[in-house]
């Protein structure tokens, strides 16, 4: 089988993958030029000679408040240029201008380990004219390290950056924190560009060193800081969602891994955040001290951290104020590159978790998870660090509702397989936990408690129960997407919906 | 039962449906719009044509917005929808 667009040789995933190392690209970058600076993105596009075809990069860490990516294209497609790749960390609303571009074929291809808002509509609806390849936050790093895919120009929107082009994501008026993603761009692009709308002479801490970059411009601002990081995040109000929470921190408490420098990760969603929230209580009144917390950092994990309950924090992305106030003050809430996070061909965060609390958009009888797609077959987003920090820790918890509105969490067969099954160690609902009855070991420990302890058939019995099965949905044969694993094997494709189906 | 007027009953909270009936149309249709449509619209239009044949209800114009209601809470809704178009009050 051959897709257009992507690589001419891939292997399917099967058991037991996601250890093999790959050689890596040595990259030996060192640029000490004094006249990086240009006066705008047109003379930079004419002084590279930006042509069809090439692969351009971007990183997503001003989120849905991103002017860049939006502004570079269009500015690429003012001069004619087609067939452009976008080698993207992640995609959000606000990218809904890329439409057009996809329409016209100035876009043709995508890479991206998150999308959602009208760009993944564009592409469920078949616009986008190679299929787009899904990857993860850990397997963009060794994508660009392998040399699977090579970047033509990096383009790194940047908070704040010094005349070498030495760059920090804390400080300046955009600030987002830290900037995980962009690491390898820098590294590895043919042409490193900065964007940024804070250059300063000269910057006392540095997130990326100057000799990787080769251009930088100056724009009014890069970004709309309110959308960039959420002013705060919450934890769920939801009386269901905080009881998924709390048996989660009872699973965490009796499951064997909760001692003195464990480590931990949890998203930003409400009832994850509500687990950190416990977590704490938790920790305070048994007297346990964690070693790291990592991955997206919110205010939860800061105020645990300067309560002295996990001795570090690995950052790869800041979520809100607070955790950028902090990655600016603590010396111990240490800025990491994606690489360093989650690829498996670096020394990774992800291998030394203990525990991931993690969502589920479906969950099979054989424990495989889809965040990539809705319900009913549609990209919806993607598995970000998902099946990363599955595949690294010890102890994987799903935590979600059983249903919610009438969409079941628990299916025969995941539509979209982001996570492999064999990764995925609980699942917590309000209604019964299910363990992955690969894990004995769990199962032994959880059933000297008291916990809701069920097989994952006798949760989708209630689950079906209560709402009925739902009707399947059938899809055509185009191919819209490739679900890249971490280390580059292909573990689901993503098909068009079929739009013949009686409404 | 009898419809003598207009009537509605639900919410467009999550988890919950809105139901709007219209007497007097010469035949019976239903209106869906659901957030699940895709994979249980024709089970919710078959509660819905199951509670107006238990109440006798014909002739009537069946407007739903559906959150994702389970098929108790259309009942209900349906049922409470049919006794205050049925009154006079």
């Amino acid at each position: 089988m051959e897709i257009n667009g992507y690589k001419k040789e891939f292997e399917l995933y099967s058991y037991g993958h996601g250890n093999k190392k790959q050689k890596k690209v040595q990259t030996t970058k060192k640029n000490s030029s004094l006249y990086k600076i240009k006066k705008s993105v047109s003379d930079l596009l004419d002084e590279i000679n930006i042509q069809d075809g090439m692969t351009l990069s971007f990183h997503h860490h001003l989120r849905n408040g991103d002017y860049v990516l939006n502004m570079v294209i269009e500015e690429i497609a003012k001069r004619n240029i087609k067939d452009i790749c976008l080698f993207t960390s992640s995609i959000f609303p606000c990218h809904e201008p890329l439409v057009e571009h996809i329409k016209k074929g100035t876009v043709t291809q995508i890479y991206a380990a998150y999308i959602s808002g009208p760009v993944a509509n564009a592409i469920n609806n078949g616009l986008l004219q190679k299929p787009v390849i899904m990857h993860t936050h850990g397997g963009r790093p060794r994508i660009i390290e392998s040399g699977e895919v090579t970047i033509d120009v990096s383009f790194i929107a940047v908070p704040t950056c010094d005349q070498k082009g030495n760059i920090n994501g804390s400080i300046g008026k955009s600030a987002c924190g830290s900037l995980g993603y962009a690491y390898t761009d820098a590294y590895y692009g043919k042409h490193t560009v900065v964007i940024t709308d804070n250059l300063v002479d000269k910057l006392d801490e540095i997130h990326i060193e100057g000799q990787f970059i080769d251009s930088i411009i100056t724009i009014d601002s890069i970004g709309d800081a309110s959308k960039i990081v959420s002013g705060t995040t919450k934890i769920t109000q939801n009386p269901i969602g905080l009881k998924i929470a709390r048996l989660t921190t009872e699973v965490i408490k009796h499951s064997g891994y909760f001692r003195d420098g464990f480590s931990f990760q949890t998203g930003a969603g409400g009832t994850s955040l509500a687990v950190a929230d416990y977590l704490k209580a938790l920790m305070l009144q048994e007297k346990i001290k964690g070693s790291f917390a990592s991955g997206g950092i919110t205010g939860y994990l800061v105020d645990m951290h300067e309560k002295g309950l996990f001795e570090k924090l690995y950052d790869v992305q800041c979520f809100d104020l607070e955790a950028i106030r902090s990655i600016r003050e603590n010396p111990n809430h240490i800025p990491i590159s994606a690489s360093k996070y989650a690829n498996i061909n670096d020394d990774c965060i992800v291998s030394d978790l203990d525990f991931v609390i993690l969502g589920a958009t479906e969950i099979d009888l054989d424990f495989n998870v889809n965040v990539t797609t809705t319900s009913i077959g549609e990209i919806m987003g993607g598995s970000g660090g998902h099946s990363d920090t599955a595949f690294g820790a010890k102890v994987t918890i799903i935590v979600s509702q059983l249903f919610n509105a009438r969409i079941p969490v628990i299916k025969d067969k995941v539509i979209c397989k982001t996570t492999p099954g064999e990764t995925v160690d609980v699942l917590v609902t309000e209604r019964g936990i299910a363990v992955n009855p690969k894990r004995s070991d769990l199962i032994e420990k959880l059933e000297k408690t008291n916990l809701p302890l069920m097989t994952i058939e006798e949760l989708k019995n209630i689950s079906d129960q209560l709402i009925g099965v739902p009707q399947d949905i059938s899809f055509t044969n185009d191919l819209i997407g490739v679900v890249e694993y971490r280390d580059g094997t292909v573990i689901d494709f993503l098909y068009k919906r079929n739009e013949n189906e009686e409404k | 039962m009898e419809l003598l007027k207009p009537s509605k009953a639900g919410t467009y909270e999550s988890n919950d449906i809105y139901i709007m009936l219209f007497p007097g149309q010469g035949k019976t249709s239903i209106e869906l719009e659901s957030v699940v449509f895709d994979t249980f619209g024709s089970q919710i239009k078959s509660v819905i044509q199951d509670v107006l044949e238990e109440y006798g209800i014909q002739n009537v114009m069946v407007k739903a917005v559906d959150k994702g209601a389970l098929d108790f809470t259309i009942r209900a809704r349906m049922i409470t929808a049919i006794i205050r178009g049925a009154s006079n009050e």
